[in-house]
């Protein structure tokens, strides 16, 4: 730990920032639509895919040691380099998470890992038929692979089950989708945590800090659990609203079938070496148990408005990750003001988020209503909402702006 | 460039199959209770279908503790 220079102490938490903003941006992906089917209150559906998460993090270290071992020339690679990925990756994920958009973390990722290689050894460093078939191959083959097993199944299900709405029928779906979203989480947490854990465990080895080949120090992994946990936790609501309600209309017995379409997908890609992204795996199971039902609508705008933000996610990263991978080159004081850049950029974007706040309190309603009559609603429903705002408070820097929505629910709470 | 279509044929066989299987046995399973329930509002009883509904229910546990092996075990 002797070398541990002030670079490296920058990126790990970069890195860590990064994986904070990884959490609650794929927290949709297990939870949605056990949010919008309501067969979990919203904090207790985050709360239990933060849990699984964490210990998702802890149960293997083989896809961190994908990344930090061979992946990646190591030899090559310099901590600022890392650093310029992560700024990258960070800044497209807050941006989507802001228009509420559904977008894979792995891509802006490896977007920014491309953009900032490419600015620091050109286009020869960068391999074209990899990103092929480990990228742009998975993203189309991931919707389609989950969207027709779920919509099969859906179509199965009503097949077979008929119509039959009942006591026993609707505790049989909730509990079925509660354990399949559990098992989104499960996997979720051994593949994304690790993904943190294997850059940091790469910067620490670019830096000279522990020799390379080696496995993650515990710290690594216990810091990149909790913070994947923590994001998870705050919960993006907004992403949460596009892919439980935005897309279609779940009844309990498609949001069933869509997670479990997704975590079969999601094992049996990993499992049998063809990496496919969550996010786009339940995209695609949400939309195909939406075509399932008789009647179920799509909305395709949203599902064009997510497709193209897919399409960006690569470039856009590498371009900011390139970006700042050129401003780092000048020097110290370079990196500096790239740190500064990321640590405003954040600033605004949750700034602007403000003016229109999407919690757990308004998840599932639309956003045509006025704030107010849908906070007093949910209020007279749910615990006192108290406990909401200070997370908001503390999670970022208190602005005046934050108390100010949170306060119309605060009369019809002490009523209750 | 070589695209490993083996392993996408594969991924895209395994996760139709086991996700309509699995939810196919969880509907049976549903619906047996459904039965139960309509059957005990009546006054009489649906042992088999209950029986059968406990035999689909313990097959998804099974599927699930698959799921778990599968991610604790990475090769």
């Amino acid at each position: 730990m002797e070398s541990f220079s002030l670079i490296l102490a920058i990126v790990v938490v970069t890195a860590l920032a990064f994986d904070f903003t990884n959490g609650f941006h794929d927290t949709a992906n297990a939870m949605a639509t056990t949010i919008s089917t309501g067969a979990l209150k919203p904090k207790i559906a985050v709360t239990m895919s933060a849990a699984l998460n964490l210990v998702g993090a802890f149960l293997s270290v083989e896809v961190a040691n994908t990344i930090s071992k061979g992946l990646v020339d190591e030899t090559g690679i310099r901590p600022e380099v890392i650093f310029a990925a992560l700024v990258g990756a960070i800044l497209w994920n807050l941006l989507t998470w802001l228009v509420g958009l559904p977008s894979s973390s792995s891509h802006a990722l490896m977007g920014g890992l491309i953009g900032a290689t490419v600015a620091s050894a050109g286009f020869g460093a960068v391999h074209g038929d990899v990103l092929v078939t480990k990228v742009l191959l998975p993203a189309v083959a991931a919707p389609l692979v989950a969207g027709l097993a779920s919509m099969l199944a859906t179509r199965f299900s009503y097949g077979i089950g008929g119509k039959a709405e009942g006591e026993a029928t609707r505790k049989g779906y909730r509990a079925g989708q509660i354990a399949s979203a559990g098992l989104v989480s499960l996997a979720h947490g051994t593949n994304d945590a690790q993904k943190t854990m294997g850059i940091i465990t790469l910067a620490l080895i670019a830096g000279g800090a522990i020799s390379p080949g080696s496995n993650p120090p515990t710290w690594v992994i216990l810091s990149a659990g909790l913070a994947i946990a923590l994001g998870t936790y705050i919960g993006g609501w907004r992403i949460i609203r596009t892919m439980g309600t935005g897309l279609t209309e779940l009844e309990p017995r498609q949001g069933f079938a869509a997670q479990t379409s997704a975590a079969t997908a999601i094992l049996a890609s990993s499992h049998l070496g063809f990496s496919l992204s969550t996010t786009h795996v339940v995209s695609g199971s949400v939309m195909g148990a939406g075509l399932g039902r008789k009647g179920g609508v799509v909305r395709w705008s949203t599902a064009t408005r997510m497709a193209v933000a897919w399409v960006l996610t690569l470039p856009a990263a590498a371009l900011v990750g390139a970006g700042a991978e050129s401003v780092t080159d000048l020097g110290d004081w370079g990196t500096a003001v790239v740190a500064v850049f990321l640590v405003a950029s954040s600033a605004a974007i949750w700034k602007i988020s403000r003016r229109e706040v999407v919690d757990h309190t308004n998840v599932v309603t639309g956003t045509e209503e006025p704030a107010g009559v849908v906070t007093t609603a949910i209020a007279a429903v749910t615990p006192p909402p108290a406990g909401t705002i200070t997370e908001g408070l503390t999670a970022t820097i208190a602005s005046p702006a934050a108390a100010e929505p949170a306060t119309p629910a605060a009369p019809p709470a002490a009523t209750v | 460039m070589k695209i490993d279509w083996a392993a996408i044929g594969s991924v895209f066989g395994v996760s139709l199959v086991f996700t309509v299987g699995l939810v196919a046995l969880f509907t049976l399973g549903v619906s047996g209770l459904a039965r139960r329930e309509k059957a005990a509002a009546q006054g009489g009883s649906a042992g088999l279908a209950v029986t059968g509904a406990y035999v689909c229910f313990a097959a998804c546990a099974a599927a699930v503790a698959y799921g778990i092996y599968l991610i604790v075990a990475k090769p």
